[in-house]
């Protein structure tokens, strides 16, 4: 297993006291693997991210583990993940369109990131920085370019490829895709699959709140709601046979292309998310849920129902727990 | 009947560069948004899209063409006329977050349009219309009024906007990318709500980026490349069977969820490779006309724009220095190409 998260828990200091905004947060990504995190604004997913890499002053680790490649990370010690960050963990920050320094060209923040990480022989990397430039459609001209002459897609490309430079073991690519044109999210989306398969990153942990460009891209999703994981399965279980309310809602809300007004009907989630600062107990979903039932004032467990496929709802649990018994009588007759 | 008529309207944006030169937002753009129509208007980043919206509301000038609404050309309403041209043509923008002064409650918004509008309606008769309002936008009038912006979410933020332009007597609504900033949960109880108003004759631009959305709720959809139309129609159409090629890269990288992108893997590249090669590299499988679009749109995204005005401007003025001098603020004929009816109600224009 590559990366290992095992209950993580962080919270933001606030004058009110501490708010919990990702909650017993466990999943495992294997080498090689594209996870999607997929939820709506306020949920936690960057959140999570951010906190497996860097921790500002503001969040703090209040449990929990990360294991990449078998190390632990010392997410706490922001001293202590210093020379990890680029190489082990890195990040592609949400938005990456401001993420580059205007004043300085694209080639000295490349040489200032090999600098900074004592690269010995940076005419090497150098050397593949322009070889990876030009398997993306980049002339080795943006090199002498400042941020604000490239376009949108240019700025996310170039900024994909400054994270991965220093081939991380996991790549967090924060909303890399919103803010950009169908066919430019296209070419940036299908850059992360060719750089897993040519091992520029081992695995991937993709934060967006659209499920539709998820599915053209990851290999499992993890949706995530107001600080929990309420599902987590393979990319295909998730789009065609979802469990968890919410994230069937989710799906059940997105047009496709082809499909009107005057076909079919989408409808939204009622209701809003529930505060973190302070959160209801028992299932976080409920309030928002068609099928909540008295057993959901307790918090539901996120446990596997099928192999690779976890969800944290009572209901699905206990249709489960009766058809596994069902199934259990009809050997036994 | 209150038809805004767009016709033939271009605009030259000045660079501020120092190099100078001009950027065709728009070319020759004629269309019409008669009530009770959702048109569509889709184009990526730098397409003109925003400017066209822009320009039905007056806030930007077009460099030449004209807009009418009932006939009138907007360019000709004096301050009063304006005021007046806003009670019935209403815009809304994509980020919410902006559009309130966070220092205030967010129902402000109504209490400046009373000042402006109605001021001689009783305190009574102005809480019905609030109400009334809310009702069609669906939000519950206790769950919003007297609260500040940061205690709204992103879609009611959006809906209270819609209903501060129903409080008029609202005829045309610019939409311009309205549900972009919102989850994929309350996005669609926008859409809905643009559907409704429809029926109720509302005509409503809805410019966006994303196909999937705008063929979801419009009537018609227009396609923009580099500020001039390529394809036109109905959106069952335009969509269903689309003509241009521009339309068809758009649509083949639409992401979906029970359909994936073919992903063709790069070939590898030798050092000295230059760029036209990696895009020929990719013309080989089924997917790899679309490919390869994809790749040139990109390539060509910064400077296509700037070549074509240039060389237009050059044939028209001569010579570069009045390019750079901007002398060319009279109309200019930067000629789009040119649109051919494939069937009725569906226009495509020849590439370019």
């Amino acid at each position: 297993m590559s990366v290992n998260v095992a209950n993580l828990s962080v919270a933001y200091r606030s004058r009110r006291g501490d708010v919990t905004a990702v909650d017993n947060v466990s999943f495992t990504l294997a080498d090689g693997e594209i996870m999607g995190l997929a939820g709506e604004s306020g949920s936690g997913k960057s959140t999570l991210g951010n906190a497996l890499i860097y921790l500002d002053q503001r969040m703090k680790a209040t449990g929990g583990t990360v294991t990449v490649d078998g190390r632990e990370l010392p997410i706490a010690d922001t001293r202590a993940m210093r020379p990890l960050r680029m190489t082990e963990v890195s990040l592609v920050p949400q938005y990456a369109m401001s993420a580059l320094t205007p004043n300085r060209k694209i080639g000295t923040l490349m040489t200032d990131l090999l600098k900074s990480h004592h690269v010995s022989d940076r005419r090497a990397v150098m050397t593949e920085l322009k070889r990876r430039l030009e398997l993306i459609g980049l002339a080795e001209d943006v090199l002498g370019k400042y941020s604000f002459e490239l376009s949108g897609g240019m700025r996310q490309r170039v900024t994909i490829v400054m994270s991965t430079l220093l081939n991380p073991s996991l790549l967090i690519a924060d909303e890399v895709t919103s803010a950009l044109d169908v066919s430019t999210q296209r070419a940036v989306g299908e850059m992360l699959l060719e750089f897993r398969d040519r091992g520029y990153v081992k695995s991937v942990i993709t934060i967006t709140h659209d499920l539709s460009i998820l599915a053209q891209i990851a290999d499992s999703i993890a949706i995530m709601y107001a600080g929990r994981l309420a599902e987590r399965a393979s990319t295909e279980a998730i789009v065609n046979g979802p469990l968890h309310p919410y994230t069937q809602a989710l799906i059940a809300s997105l047009p496709e292309v082809g499909v009107r007004h005057d076909q079919v009907t989408l409808t939204g989630i009622p209701g809003r998310p529930p505060s973190l600062a302070n959160p209801p107990a028992g299932c976080r979903f409920r309030d928002r849920c068609p099928f909540a039932f008295d057993k959901c004032s307790q918090t539901p467990p996120f446990a596997e129902v099928e192999p690779g496929h976890s969800v944290a709802c009572w209901k699905v649990s206990a249709e489960r727990g009766a058809a596994a018994g069902r199934a259990g009588q009809e050997q036994a007759v | 009947m209150s038809t805004l008529k767009v016709d033939q309207v271009s605009k030259l944006y000045r660079a501020t560069s120092r190099a100078g030169g001009l950027t065709p937002a728009l070319r020759k753009v004629s269309f019409d948004l008669p009530p009770g129509e959702v048109i569509s208007l889709i184009g990526e980043s730098g397409s003109g899209k925003t400017t066209i919206g822009k320009i039905l509301l007056r806030l930007v000038q077009p460099t030449s063409g004209t807009v009418t609404f009932d006939g009138k050309d907007i360019a000709g309403y004096s301050q009063r006329g304006l005021r007046e041209y806003y009670r019935y043509v209403q815009g809304v923008f994509q980020d919410p977050f902006s559009s309130y002064n966070p220092i205030y409650r967010a129902d402000r918004v109504f209490e400046l349009l009373r000042g402006a509008y109605f001021p001689k309606a009783s305190a009574g008769d102005w809480s019905a219309r609030i109400e009334a309002a809310l009702d069609a936008v669906a939000l519950n009038p206790g769950d919003v009024l007297g609260k500040y912006p940061h205690q709204l979410s992103g879609g009611q933020q959006q809906r209270l906007l819609i209903a501060r332009a129903l409080l008029l007597d609202v005829k045309v609504l610019i939409a311009d990318e309205i549900i972009s900033m919102l989850d994929a949960s309350t996005r669609v109880d926008v859409l809905n709500l643009l559907v409704k108003l429809k029926r109720q004759g509302l005509a409503i631009l809805f410019i966006t980026h994303d196909l999937s959305l705008g063929n979801y709720v419009s009537d018609r959809t227009i396609i923009l490349r580099h500020g001039a139309i390529v394809e036109m129609g109905a959106t069952e159409k335009v969509f269903g069977d689309p003509q241009h090629d521009y339309t068809r890269m758009l649509l083949s990288a639409v992401p979906e969820l029970h359909k994936k992108w073919q992903h063709t893997p790069l070939a590898a590249v030798p050092a000295a490779a230059v760029p036209a090669a990696v895009a020929a590299n990719r013309v080989s499988t089924a997917d790899g006309a679309a490919a390869t679009l994809t790749q040139a749109s990109m390539l060509d995204e910064l400077s296509h724009a700037e070549q074509v005005v240039k060389r237009d401007l050059r044939a028209v003025f001569g010579g570069a220095r009045a390019v750079a001098s901007g002398k060319s603020q009279v109309a200019v004929a930067l000629e789009p190409p040119t649109l051919r009816e494939f069937e009725p109600d569906h226009l495509v224009a020849d590439p370019e």
